[in-house]
């Protein structure tokens, strides 16, 4: 075993240092380290500029824009990335179609749609959950009938994640109902500008408008919108499960997160001495960094020299332990800010105005951000979904 | 990086692996540990011939210098194996030994008949190893140690113990610690053998006006303490090793139970809080995995600093991982698990005893706390 990094990864990680350094705009990072509310703008910005130093999509193939680094590579980039405070880039497109695209498209879809993802010239938004459709996603409901050229799509998405500034939705659709539930959905690319389609803000706990429903009322979608076949769209969309997901453990964010979290413990005081050094708060703040320790060897052991390059229900353990760290974390934090962690200034934190009335800016969004972190382990598969996974395809139960 | 074992170590640990079938079952071990010594001479034979012994002891004192990496190899198989024999005993001392230069004895212990044990607890100070009374008082040029130590594993059937003594300061000092080699055949003490709950064995080993030789010194008079936790650290990072394989074969047994087991008419497995169950130890074992590869890699290359973090945090993993492995592990067996009969109690035993062994998880977790990384940000 060897469990130091390359030369030529330490090499890589400096690059990428020196990048952020000199690419990152200090507005963009100041607003992800106060946590404040990244607007469409910010997000295209930081996107056009990683885009046109070519690493807006390390997971493509090269031929369509890729980076071509190593698993390695790109875990030491995801760490700097949240090391630097670098905000989101507009990730549905890149990370969750593009995939299905490369793997089931048409070579006309891929070179009409990929290089306007890649160029953030389309902003998209996933069409999966329904009302009735969560954990249990292949129940979903929304019918595509086809007539002529066109699909007529009737019914209801929910949860849709930016789904007030997207261009395009790509969907789960029911288009049949003959077989097994999981084989009559297809995947469909809609336009939101089509007529029939409306949008209603969802407002989350932290009052913020992140998610939506999406209504679809006779709304006419071309027939060259289907990517693959009819009827196949749930292997489309179990594919991605196998896919780039070692990011899913969240690493280099919580690692960050946690020297966020003692920073403010030291800076509080219980006792006359720092309440990180309080022995129950430490005991608790232990646990979490030794088990963040753990899980960056685990997930370090995915990406090393002779790991397999697919990683597969393995991806499960690294969301369940990842996302528990983070909010886990994030638990801490609310905690260590005491009874100024109460005040709630969705002004401050939705940028409409430059201080919060409590006059606390580093404690402003810890109550927001506890509150929203609740969703980590309740989206992408919920965690009892994962220990599904983990029950079925590690232990064969 | 690479987490891939080399081929030679693959092999190692498949020859260790036929070992244990062939010659250690469940039903073998059993013979063994209600024995009158509670080890067998061939069982411990058996490891020297592996070449298990001389990996821990240097070339130029006859050994084959093995890393803490293949060291953990072998510890994970004896953990899968449970077996009972005075193998940790023996390589935590040469560990001391090594450290302390005393290769004339490590040359005994590398031909494969001399076993030794570790002498470092006392009634009173529970898992301070650095809280000692029993004293070593200069005459010439020898020692002359008096006090009790307990719980020493493996201590009657050793030939040879580490033994650490206070020649100065009060009694949880750092400073004034004295380590020495104490072959067993010297006069002046008394040793009281008993079982543990694990089916090995430990003593209490009573000191009285005790005379060794100066040239049994390991290390500097008074300076012992530096030797001791590291020394104690190596013991760590492989105690836990055995856990990890003892977790391993307690999940494979319970997982087998799972898909065996039927009541209301269908496997116990199909049960949905029993998946979900099972899915948590086997994250709970990968993740005291990781931690232990990291541990043992670099116990023997890391700064003391950073050892002493590594280390520690993984015995506080592994603690909590085998905690539940262990104790759902007889949950899910039902009363079967409740069983002497069974292995899955022999491993929910050892794995408790481990527990027990060179620190708990609480006093692990505080030592974490206490490094300085804990508070630099």
């Amino acid at each position: 075993m060897d469990l130091e990094y390359k030369e030529e990864d330490l090499k890589f990680r400096d690059e990428v240092r020196q990048f952020f350094k000199e690419h990152l705009p200090s507005e963009l990072s100041e607003k992800v380290k106060r946590r404040r509310h990244i607007q469409r703008e910010d997000a295209v910005r930081w996107h056009k500029i990683l885009a046109n130093k070519g690493w807006i999509a390390p997971g493509w193939p090269v031929k369509y824009g890729g980076t071509g680094w190593s698993s390695m590579q790109r875990h030491i980039w995801a760490e700097e990335y949240a090391k630097a405070y670098a905000p989101p880039t507009l990730s549905f497109g890149l990370n969750l179609l593009a995939p299905v695209l490369l793997g089931f498209a048409s070579e006309e879809q891929k070179q009409h749609y990929l290089p306007r993802i890649y160029n953030a010239e389309d902003w998209w938004c996933q069409g999966y959950s329904e009302p009735g459709a969560g954990s249990d996603l292949a129940s979903l409901n929304t019918r595509a009938v086809r007539e002529g050229d066109h699909y007529i799509v009737n019914g209801q998405k929910t949860w849709t994640t930016l789904g007030q500034h997207a261009d395009w939705i790509f969907c789960l659709v029911r288009t049949s109902t003959e077989g097994t539930k999981q084989t009559g959905i297809s995947f469909l690319l809609i336009d939101m500008k089509t007529p029939g389609i409306t949008v209603r803000p969802i407002i989350t706990m932290d009052e913020t408008h992140e998610v939506n429903e999406v209504f679809f009322d006779n709304v006419k979608v071309p027939v060259a919108n289907l990517v693959g076949e009819e009827n196949k769209g749930w292997t489309y969309a179990k594919y991605l499960l196998g896919h780039e997901r070692t990011g899913i453990a969240a690493i280099g964010n919580s690692k960050r997160e946690l020297k966020v979290l003692k920073r403010l413990a030291l800076s509080k005081q219980v006792n006359g001495a720092p309440l990180l050094q309080e022995p129950q708060f430490a005991a608790r703040v232990a646990d979490i960094e030794i088990e963040l320790m753990a899980l960056e060897m685990t997930a370090l052991s995915l990406v090393a020299d002779g790991a397999s390059s697919k990683i597969g229900p393995e991806a499960s353990m690294l969301k369940v332990k990842g996302t528990e760290i983070s909010q886990g974390i994030s638990e801490l934090l609310l905690e260590a800010s005491g009874p100024s962690g109460l005040a709630f200034d969705p002004d401050y934190l939705h940028n409409r105005k430059s201080a919060p009335d409590s006059g606390e800016d580093a404690l402003a969004a810890l109550a927001p951000h506890y509150f929203n972190l609740r969703k980590i382990t309740i989206f992408g598969g919920s965690n009892e979904v994962q220990r599904n996974v983990i029950s079925k395809m590690i232990l064969g139960l | 990086m690479d987490f891939r074992l080399s081929e030679e170590q693959q092999q190692f640990s498949e020859s260790l692996q036929r070992w244990i079938e062939r010659d250690y079952s469940f039903e073998a071990r059993k013979k063994i540990i209600y024995s009158d010594t509670g080890i067998s001479d061939q069982g411990f034979n058996a490891l020297g011939e592996l070449g298990a012994i001389a990996l821990a002891i240097p070339e130029e004192a006859g050994g084959l210098g093995g890393s803490s990496e293949d060291l953990m190899i072998v510890m994970k198989e004896l953990g899968r194996g449970l077996v009972v024999e005075p193998y940790f005993a023996t390589i935590l001392a040469c560990e001391f030994l090594r450290r302390g230069g005393l290769n004339a004895v490590l040359q005994d212990v590398s031909t494969g008949t001399m076993k030794l044990a570790c002498a470092l607890n006392e009634k009173d100070a529970g898992h301070e190893l650095f809280n000692i009374s029993t004293s070593a008082k200069k005459e010439g040029d020898a020692y002359v140690i008096n006090g009790t130590k307990c719980a020493v594993i493996h201590g009657a059937q050793a030939n040879g113990w580490v033994v650490s003594t206070r020649t100065s300061g009060g009694t949880r000092d750092e400073d004034g610690i004295t380590l020495f080699h104490v072959p067993a055949s010297l006069e002046g003490s008394k040793v009281s053998d008993y079982r543990t709950f694990d089916g090995q064995r430990a003593a209490n080993i009573e000191f009285q006006n005790l005379r060794v030789p100066a040239s049994s010194m390991i290390g500097a008079e008074g300076q012992g303490w530096e030797i001791l936790e590291a020394a104690t650290d190596f013991g760590v990072a492989l105690l836990c090793a055995e856990a990890v394989g003892a977790m391993e074969a307690a999940n494979a047994q319970t997982l087998e139970y799972l898909k065996t087991r039927k009541q209301f008419g269908v496997p116990i497995g199909t049960f949905q809080v029993l998946q979900h169950r099972m899915a948590d130890m086997f994250i709970h074992a990968e993740q005291a995995k990781s931690i232990t590869v990291l541990a043992a890699v670099k116990v023997g290359s890391a700064p003391a600093e950073e050892r002493r973090k590594l280390v520690s945090a993984a015995k506080v993993r592994v603690g909590k991982a085998l905690q539940f492995v262990g104790q759902q592990a007889i949950q899910m067996h039902g009363g079967m698990g409740m069983t002497n009969e069974m292995p899955i109690s022999h491993y929910f035993k050892r794995l408790t005893a481990i527990e027990m062994t060179l620190g708990n998880t609480d006093f692990h977790r505080s030592r974490f706390i206490r490094q300085p990384d804990f508070m630099a940000v």
